[in-house]
Order: C-alpha cells, then sequence, then structure tokens
C-alpha cells in the first residue's frame, strides 16, 4: 500500500468514527506505521526507555538514547529496536540490529527531529514481543538565520 | 574526500565484560529536500547500512534514513568474547562505501 | 521593542564570556566530549592535511613546522596578526594559504572548502585551552582601529551595529535564543544549525544577512579587521577549537 493511499484510508477512517477524529489527527500516521514495524503483532508500552531532552536547541540534532530492559541472554534478548518521528518526512529514522552479544540493549545516537513530536521506539524481543516507549520533543528554532 | 571516522573501542577488556563501543563519521546525510545554492534539489544520500563485525561474526546492524543527524554518531554495546579485531562496514546511497578496523585484547 | 543607543558602548566591560556560556547543557556536553564533538572529525581531516605532501615542493606542513602539537601551541591565540615588516593583516586561514603558494608551491583554498576548515581546525585545536592573547600595536593599530569602527557602526536595513546584540545585550533573550558576546574564541565551530563545521566569516556574514547588510567577501579585508576587533574584546578568553554552537 502506497503512504499517499495509507494516508487516505487513514483519514477515512478519522472521518468516519468522529470520537476516533481528535486522536487521529494528532497522530495520522501513528497507527499505521507501528503496525510495520510489529507486522500486526500485539504491542505493549513499557520496558523502553527513551531519553531526549524536552527541549531540543535544534532539529538537526536532538540526542538520543534508548534502552530496553532485557537480560540480553541467548533466551532473552532485544532483537531489533526501530526508532519512529511520526512527523518526520520519512518517520522511519533507524532500526538497529542486536543479540545476545550486545551484552546490553542500549543505543545513543542523535537524529533529526522535524517538528514537535513523540519520538518513539519499538523494541521486538526474541520471544516475538514488541515494546515501545517514547519521549516528547519540543524543538525551538534560532533567532538568527542564515537566509 | 574518502570519508572519515573514528572508532572508539576499549584496547582490552575482560571476558563477559560489556564495553560501549563509539563510531563518528564525517557524512552530510543529505534528505533529498535541500536545495543547493541554485534552487536545485540535492538528491538524498544517507549512509544507510553499518554494520560491526566481530572477529568475522555480525554483531550489530544500523539500518539508517535520512532522520540521522549529519555526521551520524552512534554508541551501542558488545559483551567480550575473544581477542581479535572489530570492523565496522558502511555505505552510502551513492555506493560509497567505508570501513574502519579496531583491534580488542580479551583477558580472562 | 528595544530602544537601542551607542553611549553605552564606552562603559568599561566586565569580563568577557565566551559563547558556550550562553549555550544549553545538550551542546555544553557535546563541545566537552572530545569524541562525540563533531568539529574533531574535521580536526582529524586538518590533522592528514598537515602531512600530506602539497604543490611544486611536494612539501607537508610538517615538512617545515615538524610536530603541530609542539609548533603550533598558541600560534592561533595571536592570530590574525600582521608580519612587522608589513603586508596585510593575516587571520590563520590567510596563513594557511600563504604559506601554501609561497611555500609548497600550490593553489590557495577556496575559503570555507573543506580543506581549509579542516587545517584551520587543526592548527587552532593546538591552543585549546590557552587564553586569546592579541596585543595591539604600531604594526597592527590601523586594522584593530577599522574592526572597531565596523563594530560599532550602524548598518543593513536593521540599521544595528554588532555592538548593539552582543554588547548593550549580551545575555538577553531573543526569541528561543540567548544573545552572547560574539566572541570567536571558539571558531571554527561545529554549528549544528549548519550540520557541518563553518569558520568565523560564515558567522559573521550570517549576522551581516541579520541586520539585512551588504555581506562582505569571506576572508576580505573588512572581515579580517574585524576579526581582530574580536580577538581584542576576547582577550583572556581560552580558545575552544572546535567549539560546538546551537
Amino acid at each position: 500500500m502506497s503512504a499517499d493511499r495509507r494516508r487516505f484510508l487513514v483519514s477515512c477512517t478519522a472521518l468516519a468514527l468522529v470520537p476516533a477524529l481528535a486522536r487521529a489527527q494528532q497522530n495520522p500516521q501513528r497507527e499505521s506505521l507501528l503496525r510495520d514495524v510489529t507486522r500486526g503483532a500485539p504491542l505493549r508500552t513499557g520496558r523502553v526507555v527513551v531519553d531526549t531532552p524536552t527541549l531540543a536547541d535544534n532539529g538537526h540534532s536532538v540526542p538520543l538514547r534508548i534502552a530496553v530492559e532485557s537480560p540480553m541472554t541467548a533466551a532473552d534478548h532485544v532483537r531489533r529496536i526501530t526508532i519512529l518521528a511520526e512527523r518526520n518526512p520519512r518517520p522511519v529514522v533507524a532500526s538497529y540490529a542486536l543479540g545476545p552479544h550486545s551484552g546490553r540493549a542500549e543505543i545513543v545516537t542523535r537524529i533529526r527531529v522535524a517538528d514537535i513530536q513523540d519520538v518513539i521506539a519499538v523494541a521486538e524481543l526474541s520471544d516475538g514481543s514488541f515494546w515501545m516507549g517514547s519521549a516528547h520533543v519540543i524543538v525551538t528554532e534560532l533567532a538568527c538565520l542564515e537566509g | 574526500m574518502s570519508m572519515l571516522a573514528r572508532v572508539q573501542v576499549p584496547a582490552q577488556a575482560r571476558r563477559g565484560d560489556v564495553f560501549p563501543i563509539r563510531i563518528a563519521i564525517q557524512h552530510p546525510m543529505e534528505t533529498g529536500y535541500r536545495p543547493d545554492n541554485f534552487g536545485r534539489r540535492i538528491a538524498k544520500n544517507v549512509i544507510n547500512t553499518l554494520t560491526c563485525r566481530y572477529n568475522g561474526v555480525e554483531v550489530f546492524r544500523a539500518e539508517m534514513g535520512s532522520g540521522v543527524s549529519a555526521n551520524p554518531q552512534l554508541q551501542f554495546y558488545l559483551r567480550a568474547e575473544n581477542s581479535g579485531e572489530l570492523v565496522f562496514d558502511w555505505v552510502d546511497d551513492s555506493g560509497q562505501s567505508g570501513s574502519e578496523r579496531a583491534p580488542i585484547t580479551v583477558t580472562a | 521593542m528595544l530602544t537601542l543607543s551607542a553611549a553605552a558602548a564606552e562603559a568599561p566591560r566586565p569580563q568577557p564570556k565566551s559563547g558556550i556560556e550562553y549555550a544549553g547543557s545538550d551542546v555544553r556536553a557535546l563541545q566537552a566530549d572530545d569524541f562525540g564533538n563533531p568539529g574533531m572529525l574535521w580536526v582529524a581531516r586538518g590533522e592528514k592535511l598537515w602531512n600530506a605532501p602539497a604543490g611544486r615542493s611536494e612539501k607537508s606542513c610538517a615538512s617545515c613546522h615538524r610536530d603541530a602539537p609542539a609548533t603550533m601551541k598558541g600560534v592561533a591565540t595571536r592570530y590574525p596578526r600582521r608580519d612587522a615588516g608589513g603586508g596585510e593583516l593575516l587571520n590563520l586561514e590567510g596563513r594557511i594559504n600563504q604559506c601554501r603558494v609561497q611555500q609548497q608551491g600550490a593553489e590557495t583554498w577556496r575559503y570555507e572548502s573543506e580543506e581549509l576548515l579542516s587545517l584551520t581546525a587543526y592548527v587552532a585545536h593546538q591552543s585549546r585551552g590557552m587564553p586569546v592573547n592579541i596585543g595591539i600595536n604600531e604594526a597592527n593599530r590601523v586594522n584593530f582601529e577599522r574592526g572597531r569602527d565596523i563594530y560599532y557602526r550602524r548598518q543593513g536595513q536593521m540599521n544595528l551595529a554588532c555592538t548593539h546584540c552582543h554588547e548593550q545585550n549580551a545575555g538577553r533573550k531573543l526569541l528561543a535564543d540567548t544573545i552572547s558576546e560574539g566572541h570567536g574564541n571558539a571558531y571554527p565551530v561545529y554549528r549544528l544549525e549548519w550540520q557541518s563545521a563553518g569558520s568565523l566569516h560564515r558567522r559573521l556574514r550570517a549576522c551581516y544577512f541579520g541586520v539585512r547588510a551588504e555581506q562582505p567577501a569571506a576572508g576580505s579585508a573588512e572581515l579580517v579587521d574585524l576579526e581582530l576587533y574580536l580577538a581584542s574584546r576576547a582577550r583572556g578568553l581560552r580558545v575552544e577549537t572546535p567549539g560546538v554552537r546551537r
């Protein structure tokens, strides 16, 4: 399904279900985005910490730390962490494949955040379960631009 | 100019210890949305894949998009197993690739 | 609206405060982290260039100046500089290009090119932690006075001088920014807004744009004179190259 068609269908659903309208307006793509990451599997909130400043100095480079609660053993580990910024023009920011050799399910990086939004991290565990965490980021603007 | 990168790997670790790896690469991570000085759109060109192999075994893989900051930097963790070498490889949308390696000594 | 007056310009100035002191915790942490500071990528490239033979002479910087951490230590604290024998006032970029032409038999590097930025960052980095130490003397007084005149000259459609923001209103808010004292002690800097390292002249040109004035070319005599005046204001501040700014 193309992104445009998906957006169209999402807005149709939103119009049909008036109580859901406000929520859909706030996060027009979130549900379909998350469904793509989990391939339809259930997604639970928890275990994933998204650490980022509430007020980011510049949207071009926002520090981000993601930590997932996991023993990181052969039997119980994080397989994948995916970062989503739903209001970015391309919402899938990055995806990392980890394993028991990682020892610790933690990633530190810097990302582009296009607008005030939630940055979401989804972790896929070795038992096939999916967990998510998020952080709200407010991007501030510089007073002086170069034009 | 070739892609310049810096990696930070501890020279020594004890077997079983979990240690941080850091990598920073000089790259504009062009989003594809930015115009040049003549108003023409600069083609999207980001480092889309980065892998880390530990004594030949892939232990980490990052797939990145235009939402990753310019001059990308990344920190992740590994568990010390055996002495040997960590090899980092990456490639961007234009097909340009880069590589760095770092030795590691693992003690009992 | 702010009412601005040039009268306060004559008041004695307290100790200068580096731009990093006006920065938020993320920018400060990034500058302090020698691995995470993206400007260090330019320093690392500069080190390679320092050791790379160039021009007809096939000499590298290191062929004459040897070990930069020893021979370039403190150099950036004394720039821009004018040779006792005359010639023009040169900033580090100008000196590097002069060396390329006169000593290496190479072509100059374009201002703001990755090469010139990287080598400038590498040379300036050797003075990190040392205080800016510009002396005004017979050799550079004319440049100093010209730079000072620019600093206090109203210009552009906004009709503002450097002093109106960076002296009379330093520390106050402008939208979501805190106005800094406008020192150059961290340049070349990695600016998050640029997503790149950049020179002091790039930053100064952005200020000219900000007040809607005609921008002098990077590397022009006007900007080097202004750079000298800024360095004299920054006397005592420690070199931070490569700094990180928003």
